[in-house]
C-alpha cells in the first residue's frame, strides 16, 4: 500500500486507464467511421456487449485469447450486418433501430448468461503480457504503458491504420463522400449502399473486438450490461474527435483514466464509494460537450438515408 | 417535381371515400397487429434457444399478468409509472426531440419522493406531504434535463448523447444518493426510508391498484388533448415536424425547446415518484427498472396517441408483471423482456417500410 | 452561335430514345418521347419547368428506369442501369445541382470513382484535367475546396470531370442558372469547342434565347411530350426573332406574350413605404454576409433584386424577415423600425416573406392544407381561443382561402406535400397576402413553376402592387424582373453595387453590373 503519489498508485492507475481505455478506443474509432460515412450507429452499445459474451465464450470454451478476440469482433459484426441491411439497405430509421439493437443485445446476451452461465460464474485466466523491451523498464510509466497484452498495441496501431485509409486511399475519399455528399459518390458510380455498409461492419468488428477485451482482460469474465455505456461512450469519442482518429486515443485515454481510478484509489488506500467514481467518466464526458460540443463536426449526410434519384 | 396529382375541387364526399377509409382502418391495425405478432413469434424462438417452451412461457405470462385477479391488479398499479412515461416521451418524440434519458430522470424523481415523503409525513398532512414530494421529484427531474436541453436550444447539440450520458450519471448518482445521504439506518438491507403503507396513495376501492393509475391516465390524456388540440402542442408539433418551418414562422424554438425537455423530464420524474409513494414506499439500492426504455417501442406503436398508447401500456404491464413472475417460477429472467420489446421495435419499423412502398405503388 | 451552313449532314445518332416513358405517383413525366442525340452537335432540350426535362436526363444518366420504351446506344439496345454503367458508356452528366462533395478538393472530386484498393491517382488525373482545361480555355485550381469556388468554377470542375471519363455526350442540365451573362457566353463557347472536337452536347434549359443562341437542333418538351423538333438544316435558315416564334408556336400552339412587359402603374410619390438602411449581416459559414444593404421601396413600387444565386438573396430576405440576426443598420416599414421584432411581430405589422423553399421551410408537407394556411399564426384569435383550437373556425376560413386562391386539392385535410408546386404556391401566396399585408418579399415566386402559374403568379404580384403595397422582388430571373419591375437593384457578394430604373438598355447595365463593372 502507498500513498496517494506513491510510484504504485501511478503505475496502477495508468496501467488500469490503458486497459480501461482500450474498449473506448477500439468503439470509438469504429463509430467514427460509421459516422463519416453517414451513418450514426446507436447501436454500437449493442454491438459491443454481443461482441462481449461471445468473445468471452470464445476465449471460456477454447483457453485461448485470441480466439476469444476474434469471436468477439465476428459477433460484433453479425450485429452490425443486422443493422446495415435495416439502415443502409432499407432505409430505417437509423436511431430507433439503433436502440432497438442495443436494447435487445443487453437483453439477449443477460439472457444467455443466466442459462449458460449463472450458477457457475466463471471467470478467465490472467491474460498474458508481452512486455516492450526496454520500454518496459523506464520506471512508473514503463510496466503501465509498455507491459500490455499484445491486442493493446494492435488497438493502438489501428489509430494509424485508420488514419492512413483516411487520408490516403480510394476507400478514404468513398467514405467522406459518403456522408458529405452520397450523391456524388453515386454518380461518380460508386455503389452507397455498399460503401456504408463496409463502414458499418467495420464499426461492428471494433466495437465487438472492444467488448471481448473488456470481459476478457478488462474484466476476466462476463456480466451482464458489463459494458455500461462503453459503446455510448465511444460515439462521444466519436463526435469530438472531428474526424481525426488521434483524438479519439487521447479522448479514451481521458475517459480511461476516470475509469481506472477506482483500482488505483482502493491501492493508495482511499475509500472512496464505487458509485462515485463511476459518475466521474460521464461527468467528464458532459463537461466535454458543455464545452466542445457545439464544434463536434458531423458529416452532413448524418442519419439520413441514400434515396438515388430522390427529391 | 410537379406533381400533378388527382385534382379535384374541395368538397366532394363520396360512398366510395367510406369504403376506402374502412380498407385504411383495417391495413393501420394490420401494420399494428402484425409487429407484435410477429416479435412473438421470434421471441419464442430465442425462448427455444434457451431451452424453454415459448407457449408455455406466453401462457404463464397471460395468466399471470391478465387472467388471475391478483395478477390483474398489479399490472393496473404498474401501469401507473409507466403512463407517466409515456406522455413525458410522446411529448419529447412529437417535438422531435429523443429524450433518452428517461431512466435517470425516472429514478432521481424516485429517490427524491423516496427521501422526502417518510420525513414530510412526519409533519403535515399526508395529502399535503405527498403533493409537495411528488412536485419536489418532479423539479429534481426537470433540473436533471437543463443541461441536455440548453445544450440543445443554443449550441445545437445532439441530445441523443447528452440525454443518455445523463441518464447513466443519474443512476450512479441516484445510487450515491440511497447509499449514503439518504440510507435507513434502521435496516440491514441498504435502501431509503419505507414510507409506510398507510400514508402511501390510497388504493382504489377494495383493489390492491393504486390511485396513481388515475393519476397516470389523467397524464396521458392531458398530454394528447395539448399536443392535437391546443395551439402550444401544434407549435411543437411543428418544430418536431419541420424545425425549418418553425423557424420560418416565427415560433421561439430555442424556448419550446427547453419547454420539452422540461415537460417530458417532469412527466417521467412523476412515474418515478409516483412508483415510490403509491406502490413501493423506499428505494433499494442498486434498484433500476429501467422504464424508461423500454416504453419507446409502446409510443411509437401507438403512433404517438395518447389513447392507443394507454392500450399498448397495458400490454407492456401485463409482460413485465408476468415476466416477474415467470422470472422466479420459469427461471426465464426478466431480461427476456427487453428482447421481446426491442423485436417489436424492429418489426414495427419493418412494418412501417412496406405501409410506405405499398403507399407508393398504389399512388403510382 | 450560329453554325456553320455548311454542317455535314446528321450522322447516326449515338444515342436514341425511342417512345420511352416514365411514370411518377400521380403524373407521367415522360410520355413516349422519342429523342435521336448526334455526336458534334448541340442539341437542345426546350422546356418549361414540369415538362419532364430532368426526368429524361434521370434515365440517360443511369439514375431512373424507363417504364417502357427503349434506349439505343449506337443502334443496340441497352438499358442504362446505373450512374457507373452510363458513365463507362462515356455518358457525362453536369446536374443543375452540382454534384461534387464540398468538403474535399477539386483533384480528390475528381479522384472519386476509382477502385477502392487503390492509392487515388491524384498526380495522374492533375496532368490530365490541367491539359483539358486548357484545351477548353478554362482555369481550375486543383487544390481548392470545392466550398470555396463559386459556382460557376464548380460547373467547369464538373464539365472538366466528364471529359475526364472520356464522355462522348455531355449532359447539361440547366447550366446557366448560375451564371452571369458573361458566364452564359463563355458558357456558349464552350459547348461549341466541345462539339468541334466531336463530342454530342445535350443542353437542357428553359429559356427560349439560349435555346436560340446556342442549338444546332431544338426539341421541344411540354408536359412530358415532345411536341416539336427544329432540326439543323432549318435551324441555320431562320434569324433569331423568326426562330424564338417558331419555337413559341410550338410550345403554345399561339402567339404568347409571355415575356411581354408590364410594370403596373403607380402614383409617382417618394414616400418609402419599406426603408432599409445599412443592413449588414454577419458571414456564416454556409452563408454569406451582407454589407451595408440600403434601399427603398415606395407604395405600389416594385423593387427587383438581381444577382446571381448566393449572393445575399435568402441571407437579405430572411434578415428583412427577422429570421437571421443583424449586426447593424435598420429597416423601417411605414416610419416605424422592426429591429426590436421578432418574425411574428413584423408579420403582424405588415411584413410578409414569401419563401422559395416551399417545402423545406415554407410549409410542413405532413401537415393538412387547412393548418398550413396558419402556421406564422398559431394561437391568434379567431382560429384559437385561450390556446384551444377551433377546427371549425380553422376549417372554414381554409374553404374559403381555398376558393379564393384557386387552390386545387381533394379537401383541406389533404397533406400539403401531395399537392403540386403550384398549388402549394397558391397556398403560401394566400397565407403572406391575406389580412394586412403592406410589404411582401418575394424570392424566387415562379421557380419551378408551370408556364399557367408563372403568368398567374407575375400578375398577381402585379395586382397587389397596383393596391399599392410595397413588393421586393428577388429572382434570378432577369427576364422576369424586367418585366414588372420599376427598379431593379443588383446584389453581388453581399453589397448592392447599383440600382437601375427599369427600360431601354436596362438588361446590359444589370448584367455589367453583375460581373462588376459600373452600370
Amino acid at each position: 500500500m502507498g500513498g496517494l503519489f506513491s510510484e504504485t498508485f501511478v503505475t496502477v492507475l495508468l496501467f488500469g486507464a490503458v486497459t480501461a481505455a482500450v474498449p473506448l478506443l477500439l468503439a470509438g474509432l469504429g463509430e467514427q467511421m460509421s459516422e463519416k460515412a453517414g451513418v450514426l450507429n446507436i447501436g454500437i452499445e449493442g454491438m459491443m456487449i454481443f461482441g462481449a459474451y461471445v468473445g468471452f465464450v470464445g476465449a471460456y470454451y477454447s483457453g485461448s485469447f485470441w480466439a476469444g478476440f476474434a469471436a468477439g469482433a465476428a459477433g460484433g459484426m453479425a450485429v452490425a450486418a443486422l443493422m446495415a441491411l435495416l439502415c443502409v439497405r432499407l432505409g430505417l430509421n437509423q436511431i430507433v433501430v439503433g436502440i432497438a439493437i442495443t436494447l435487445g443485445m443487453e437483453g439477449l446476451t443477460a439472457l444467455l448468461h443466466h442459462f449458460q452461465f449463472a450458477r457457475s460464474y466463471p471467470r478467465l485466466p490472467a491474460a498474458q503480457v508481452t512486455p516492450i523491451p526496454l520500454l518496459s523498464d523506464i520506471p512508473v510509466i514503463g510496466p503501465a504503458l509498455f507491459r500490455q497484452h499484445l491486442i493493446v498495441y494492435l488497438a493502438v496501431a489501428m489509430v494509424f491504420v485508420t488514419t492512413w485509409i483516411y487520408r490516403r486511399t480510394q476507400l478514404g475519399l468513398n467514405l467522406q463522400a459518403a456522408g458529405d455528399k452520397p450523391a456524388a459518390l453515386d454518380v461518380a458510380g460508386i455503389d452507397v449502399t455498399r460503401t456504408r455498409t463496409v463502414a458499418v461492419l467495420f464499426t461492428g468488428a471494433m466495437a465487438g473486438l472492444g467488448g471481448a477485451f473488456l470481459a476478457n482482460i478488462g474484466a476476466g469474465l462476463f456480466i451482464p450490461f458489463i459494458t455500461n455505456g462503453a459503446g455510448f461512450l465511444g460515439i462521444v469519442l466519436a463526435m469530438l474527435a472531428r474526424g481525426r482518429p488521434l483524438w479519439v486515443l487521447f479522448g479514451a485515454l481521458i475517459f480511461g483514466l476516470c475509469l481506472s481510478l477506482t483500482t488505483a484509489a482502493q491501492v493508495a488506500g482511499l475509500n472512496i464509494p464505487t458509485d462515485i467514481i463511476q459518475m466521474l467518466p460521464f461527468l467528464a464526458v458532459m463537461l466535454m460537450l458543455v464545452l466542445f460540443g457545439r464544434r463536434a463536426s458531423l458529416p452532413a449526410a448524418l442519419g439520413i438515408p441514400y434515396e438515388r434519384g430522390a427529391r | 417535381m410537379n406533381q400533378q396529382a388527382t385534382e379535384t375541387r374541395v368538397g366532394a364526399p363520396d360512398a366510395a371515400q367510406a369504403a376506402t377509409r374502412r380498407n385504411e382502418l383495417l391495413w393501420r391495425v394490420a401494420i399494428t397487429i402484425g409487429p407484435i405478432v410477429a416479435s412473438l413469434a421470434i421471441a419464442g424462438c430465442v425462448l427455444l434457444a434457451v431451452g424453454v417452451n415459448p407457449l408455455t412461457y406466453y401462457a404463464y405470462v397471460v395468466d399471470r399478468g391478465l387472467l388471475s385477479p391478483l395478477g390483474l391488479q398489479q399490472t393496473l398499479t404498474r401501469m401507473a409509472p409507466l403512463l407517466f412515461i409515456a406522455s413525458g416521451l410522446i411529448v419529447a418524440f412529437r417535438s422531435g426531440m429523443w429524450n433518452l434519458g428517461g431512466d435517470g430522470q425516472y429514478l432521481l424523481g424516485a429517490v427524491a419522493a423516496a427521501a422526502i415523503a417518510p420525513v414530510f409525513v412526519q409533519v403535515m398532512p399526508g395529502w399535503l406531504a405527498l403533493f409537495l414530494s411528488f412536485v419536489i421529484a418532479t423539479a429534481v427531474a426537470i433540473a436533471w434535463s437543463i443541461v441536455p436541453a440548453l445544450l440543445r436550444a443554443y449550441q445545437g447539440v445532439n441530445e441523443i448523447i447528452t440525454t443518455l450520458m445523463m441518464s447513466f450519471l443519474g443512476v450512479s448518482f441516484a445510487n450515491v444518493l440511497v447509499k449514503l445521504v439518504f440510507l435507513d439506518p434502521g435496516t440491514t438491507v441498504p435502501q431509503t426510508r419505507t414510507l409506510p403503507v398507510d400514508d402511501r396513495l390510497p388504493r382504489l376501492f377494495d383493489t390492491t391498484v393504486t390511485s396513481g393509475l388515475v393519476l397516470g391516465l389523467v397524464a396521458i390524456i392531458a398530454v394528447h388533448l395539448v399536443m392535437t388540440r391546443t395551439s402550444f402542442g401544434l407549435r411543437l408539433r411543428v418544430v418536431g415536424a419541420n424545425p425549418n418551418a418553425a423557424v420560418h414562422g416565427g415560433l421561439n424554438v430555442p424556448g419550446l425547446t427547453l419547454a420539452v425537455f422540461a415537460i417530458s423530464a417532469g412527466l417521467i420524474g412523476m412515474g418515478g415518484a409516483i412508483d415510490i409513494i403509491g406502490v413501493q414506499g423506499n428505494v433499494r439500492a442498486d434498484w433500476n427498472p429501467a422504464y424508461g426504455m423500454a416504453v419507446i417501442p409502446v409510443v411509437f406503436l401507438a403512433r404517438m396517441n395518447g389513447f392507443a398508447a394507454i392500450g399498448f401500456v397495458f400490454l407492456l404491464s401485463v409482460l413485465s408483471i408476468g415476466g416477474e413472475s415467470a422470472a422466479r417460477r420459469l427461471g426465464v429472467p426478466q431480461h427476456f423482456t427487453l428482447v421481446l420489446v426491442s423485436i417489436v421495435l424492429i418489426t414495427l419499423a419493418i412494418a412501417e417500410y412496406l405501409d410506405h412502398r405499398f403507399n407508393e405503388k398504389r399512388r403510382a | 452561335m450560329k453554325p456553320t451552313p455548311d454542317r455535314p449532314q446528321s450522322q447516326p445518332p449515338i444515342i436514341t430514345l425511342d417512345s420511352v416513358t416514365k411514370r411518377f405517383p400521380g403524373v407521367v413525366a415522360n410520355d413516349s418521347v422519342d429523342l435521336e442525340i448526334r455526336a458534334g452537335e448541340v442539341h437542345v432540350l426546350l422546356g418549361e419547368n414540369g415538362a419532364g426535362k430532368s426526368t429524361l436526363i434521370g434515365m440517360l444518366s443511369g439514375l431512373l428506369q424507363p417504364d417502357s420504351g427503349r434506349i439505343l446506344v449506337d443502334g443496340v439496345e441497352t438499358p442504362i442501369r446505373s450512374p457507373s454503367h452510363a458513365l463507362s458508356m462515356g455518358i457525362g452528366t453536369v446536374f443543375q445541382h452540382n454534384m461534387l462533395v464540398p468538403t474535399l478538393t477539386v483533384a480528390e472530386n475528381l479522384a472519386l470513382g476509382g477502385d477502392w484498393w487503390r492509392r487515388p491517382r491524384i498526380a495522374e488525373l492533375t496532368v490530365r484535367a490541367s491539359q483539358i482545361a486548357q484545351q477548353l480555355g478554362i482555369e481550375i485550381n486543383l487544390d481548392a475546396r470545392v466550398s470555396e469556388l463559386s459556382l460557376g468554377e464548380q460547373q467547369q470542375v464538373e464539365i472538366v470531370r466528364a471529359l475526364l471519363r472520356d464522355s462522348r455526350l455531355l449532359i447539361l442540365d440547366e447550366a446557366t442558372s448560375m451564371l452571369t451573362p458573361k458566364g452564359i457566353e463563355e458558357l456558349g463557347a464552350l459547348m461549341r469547342r466541345l462539339v468541334d472536337r466531336g463530342l454530342a452536347v445535350v443542353f437542357i434549359t428553359h429559356k427560349l434565347g439560349e435555346a436560340a443562341d446556342f442549338g444546332d437542333r431544338v426539341s421541344v418538351l411540354k408536359l412530358g411530350r415532345k411536341v416539336g423538333e427544329i432540326a439543323p438544316e432549318r435551324l441555320s435558315r431562320l434569324d433569331r426573332s423568326e426562330l424564338v416564334d417558331e419555337i413559341v408556336a410550338m410550345m403554345f400552339g399561339r402567339q404568347a406574350g409571355d415575356a411581354a412587359v408590364s410594370i403596373p402603374p403607380r402614383s409617382g410619390n417618394d414616400d418609402a413605404l419599406l426603408d432599409v438602411r445599412g443592413l449588414t449581416v454577419a458571414r456564416t459559414a454556409d452563408a454569406p454576409g451582407l454589407e451595408a444593404i440600403s434601399f427603398r421601396v415606395g407604395e405600389g413600387e416594385i423593387l427587383g433584386v438581381a444577382g446571381i444565386d448566393g449572393n445575399g438573396q435568402k441571407q437579405l430576405a430572411e434578415a428583412l424577415a427577422g429570421q437571421r440576426p443583424v449586426i447593424g443598420g435598420s429597416v423601417l416599414l411605414a416610419g416605424q423600425p422592426l429591429d426590436a421584432m421578432d418574425v411574428g411581430g413584423r408579420r403582424r405589422l405588415g411584413l410578409r416573406y414569401l419563401t422559395d423553399d416551399r417545402l423545406g421551410e415554407g410549409t410542413v408537407r405532413t401537415f393538412p392544407v387547412s393548418i398550413n394556411y396558419f402556421l406564422k399564426q398559431i394561437g391568434e384569435a379567431p382560429l384559437w381561443r385561450g390556446g384551444v383550437e377551433r377546427a371549425g373556425e380553422i376549417d372554414r376560413r381554409a374553404r374559403e382561402l381555398t376558393h379564393r386562391y384557386d387552390v386545387r386539392a381533394a379537401s383541406i385535410a389533404t397533406p400539403i406535400g401531395r399537392l403540386s408546386g403550384g398549388n402549394i404556391q397558391k397556398v403560401l401566396i394566400a397565407r403572406e397576402l391575406a389580412d394586412g399585408a403592406r410589404a411582401v418579399i418575394f424570392n424566387k415566386p415562379t421557380y419551378g413553376l408551370d408556364l399557367a402559374n408563372t403568368l398567374a403568379t407575375r400578375q398577381r404580384i402585379r395586382d397587389i402592387a397596383g393596391q399599392g403595397l410595397a413588393v421586393l422582388l428577388i429572382s434570378t430571373d432577369l427576364e422576369e424582373l424586367l418585366s414588372m419591375c420599376h427598379r431593379i437593384a443588383v446584389l453581388s457578394q453581399g453589397r448592392i453595387v447599383g440600382i437601375v430604373e427599369n427600360g431601354d438598355g436596362a438588361a446590359e447595365r444589370v448584367g455589367r453590373l453583375m460581373i462588376g463593372l459600373a452600370a
